[in-house]
């Protein structure tokens, strides 16, 4: 599924620290929230690459720096081989027609003063080179179709439609354009479930259909197992592991990702007593004072002394499948997938002994 | 995206049963759209404190337009002889020291109050919104200068800062009503545009995180196209509901300046120089304060109900 074709996103080291400052007139930094910190990974053309993690680990502020809303702290980030952040002009706003968002919430995300033909009509304005003043009608109502909505509908103001119908106009507006990526910042987390699975539809038709890249933000583990052809796991500003979809839902190697999908409701009333979930212990820790070495340590029921000295790199590490932060990593099959045999996996879960867990803080 | 009409037809027939439906909050048969506008205007004709406060300002106007509808009597006309004389035939609101009409000259001072109020509000309006706009919407040390200056002009009381304006640059016989009407107007929002530039920024900081702002972005829309068409839009309900209360007190104020003998002049018309006028005969005449006092208040309080209307209509969660 997962075409190894050309990228269209590389992202090298990206880092985004939000300063923190004390003092009123004359400011001083006293630390900086470092949201993300060193992320690197590559979007190739057609796929779509889940990122999950926790509230509050960067993946927000990762779509963010990939639409230039913010501009990073240190790294890049290029679009067809051109470092975005050095566009200038109009080059910049060409890139603009090429990556698109989708937000998360329906609500806030439509102007509650502009007709859904206005809004899906406004990156037309933007960009009138895109389409003749004459054809913008017919343009939108081709795009409210293409979404699923009544070309009928234009005229109406986003509070008369549903959150899965918003979402729609949303995702008509980022289609206007023909991106060649689109990044889904929690595109589905703010609907219902039933609408969640028509809109995860609609996205997979696009994609299909236009050939688009989707950087799909999530936290809802299921969901991005549906969609993804790659996945990454975020914690805590980094990513800890990577790989295709089977490769982190059949054997997850770093204990982040064990933990996560211990995590995922089994929907099997007879199975739920076998499972073994991890229970983690305490809070993320705040990213503007992130422990030493690796970052998942306080919380990790392997940690020993490299682990707050020694950074783990994300890297293939041996007996492993898919590059993995973690210098205790080894595969394990924490839910049930058609794929798990193919790791040739079958030892039970590692489950935390009490007396191995480290509490946080008592670490070196 | 190579040709979306072919496609649509597959995308939609999958999605058809749920979405394709008509949207559940549309009344059938009703392809109006329905702006926040139109539904503020919806919530407002039924609203009965709209229709009274419309109703007196109307009448209002139409007396600063053309006060001679309401009277016969002119306002200049004096006759020593019915001097201070309580109302009676002819003169319901009885005659000012000067034996002229007091329902004449209270009808007459409208235009001044009005005109006033108007330019004021509209003056800090405009002035407080760019202010808060810039401030708003460009933050850091933009935002820093704009707030500070704002600070020093909310600093000084509007009653005294106008008090100050009208003293060193007073008007006298061959100034032109229009020029007194709106130098008393400046004088007033000059220090009264803080609070209104203050309420704009802090909604525009708030319009400014939407997401609606941020995809605009992503588009690619410049600063002052974001403005126009999203932030400014969707920032500017507290500043039409504080424009219109703060009318009122610029009409009161207006009043209080001309009793203090520095607003309007004479021989310009107005309920505060009317009241200035009365004062010295209040227990004798009362009807002389009276009149002029009652129309001011009716003018203040019917802006007020105005504003307190237009705030609940355009409130969704007071709905």
């Amino acid at each position: 599924m997962a075409p190894a074709g050309e990228a269209v996103l590389e992202v090298r080291d990206l880092v985004k620290h939000f300063p923190l400052t004390q003092g009123i007139v004359l400011q001083r930094q006293i630390g900086a929230v470092k949201a993300v910190d060193g992320v690197s990974l590559d979007l190739h053309k057609g796929e779509t690459l889940g990122v999950v993690g926790e509230s509050g680990c960067g993946k927000s502020t990762l779509a963010k720096l990939l639409m230039v809303l913010e501009r990073p702290t240190a790294g890049q980030v290029k679009f067809n081989g051109e470092d975005i952040y050095s566009l200038k002009g109009k080059a910049f706003k060409a890139m603009r027609r090429n990556i698109q968002i989708v937000f998360q919430d329906p609500y806030s995300s439509l102007n509650p003063r502009m007709t859904v033909g206005d809004i899906v009509g406004e990156p037309f304005d933007i960009h009138p080179e895109v389409a003749p003043r004459r054809d913008r009608r017919r343009k939108v109502q081709e795009l409210l179709e293409v979404v699923g909505l009544s070309p009928e509908h234009i005229n109406r103001y986003p509070h008369q439609f549903s959150g899965g119908q918003r979402q729609r106009i949303g995702i008509a507006r980022g289609l206007a354009l023909r991106p060649d990526v689109i990044i889904c910042d929690e595109p589905v987390s703010a609907l219902d479930v039933s609408v969640q699975a028509q809109v995860i539809n609609l996205f997979e038709n696009l994609q299909s259909e236009f050939n688009l890249s989707y950087i799909f933000i999530a936290h809802d583990l299921s969901i991005v197992r549906h969609i993804s052809d790659r996945v990454a796991v975020m914690y805590l500003g980094k990513i800890v592991e990577i790989g295709d979809e089977s490769q982190i839902y059949g054997a997850p190697s770093h204990p982040y990702t064990q933990a996560l999908l211990s995590a995922v409701p089994i929907p099997d009333p007879t199975q739920r007593d076998r499972k073994t979930q991890i229970v983690l212990q305490g809070d993320v820790p705040s990213p503007a004072n992130p422990p030493s070495g690796c970052r998942f340590r306080t919380r990790c029921w392997k940690a020993q002394d490299i682990c707050a000295t020694e950074e783990p790199l994300l890297t293939i590490r041996p007996g492993i499948s898919h590059p993995s932060a973690c210098h205790f990593a080894e595969q394990a099959q924490i839910v049930e997938t058609h794929d798990a045999e193919e790791f040739g996996l079958n030892q039970p879960v590692p489950t935390p002994d009490d007396d191995d867990l480290v509490e946080p803080g008592t670490l070196p | 995206m190579s040709d979306p009409t072919a496609s649509a037809a597959g995308v939609t027939g999958t999605l058809e049963g749920h979405a394709g439906s008509p949207p559940t909050t549309a009344e059938p048969g009703r392809e109006k759209p329905r702006s926040l506008g139109r539904d503020a205007w919806e919530d407002l004709r039924h609203n009965w404190v709209f229709w009274i406060a419309s109703v007196l300002i109307l009448i209002l106007i139409v007396m600063a337009i053309a006060p001679g509808v309401f009277t016969s009597a002119s306002p200049t006309a004096s006759d020593l002889d019915v001097s201070r004389q309580g109302p009676g035939p002819g003169a319901p609101f009885g005659y000012d020291l000067q034996g002229r009409d007091v329902l004449a000259r209270t009808i007459y001072g409208a235009r001044a109050s009005i005109l006033v109020g108007i330019f004021a509000t509209a003056f800090a309006t405009i002035v407080g919104s760019f202010m808060g706009i810039v401030a708003g919407y460009y933050g850091g040390w933009t935002d820093t200068i704009v707030s500070r200056l704002t600070d020093v002009f909310f600093a000084i009381p509007i009653f005294l800062g106008a008090i100050l304006v009208l003293t060193s640059f007073p008007s006298d016989e061959n100034t032109s009503q229009v020029a007194a009407y709106t130098k008393v107007a400046v004088a007033l929002a000059i220090f009264g545009w803080t609070s209104t530039a203050r309420i704009m920024r802090s909604s525009v900081i708030q319009v400014k995180q939407a997401d609606f702002v941020q995809a605009a972005r992503a588009l690619g829309a410049s600063n002052s196209a974001i403005i126009r068409k999203h932030v400014l839009p969707n920032s500017l309900t507290p500043v039409i509901v504080v424009a219109t209360i703060s009318l009122g007190g610029y009409i009161g104020a207006e009043a209080g300046l001309s009793y203090l003998g520095i607003g309007l002049q004479p021989p310009v018309i107005s309920w505060g120089i009317a009241i200035s006028d009365a004062q010295t005969y209040l227990r004798v005449s009362p009807h002389m304060m009276m009149f002029p006092i009652a129309f001011l208040s009716i003018t203040v309080l019917a802006f007020i109900m105005l504003g307190d209307a237009v705030r609940e209509a355009l409130d969704p969660k007071l709905r």
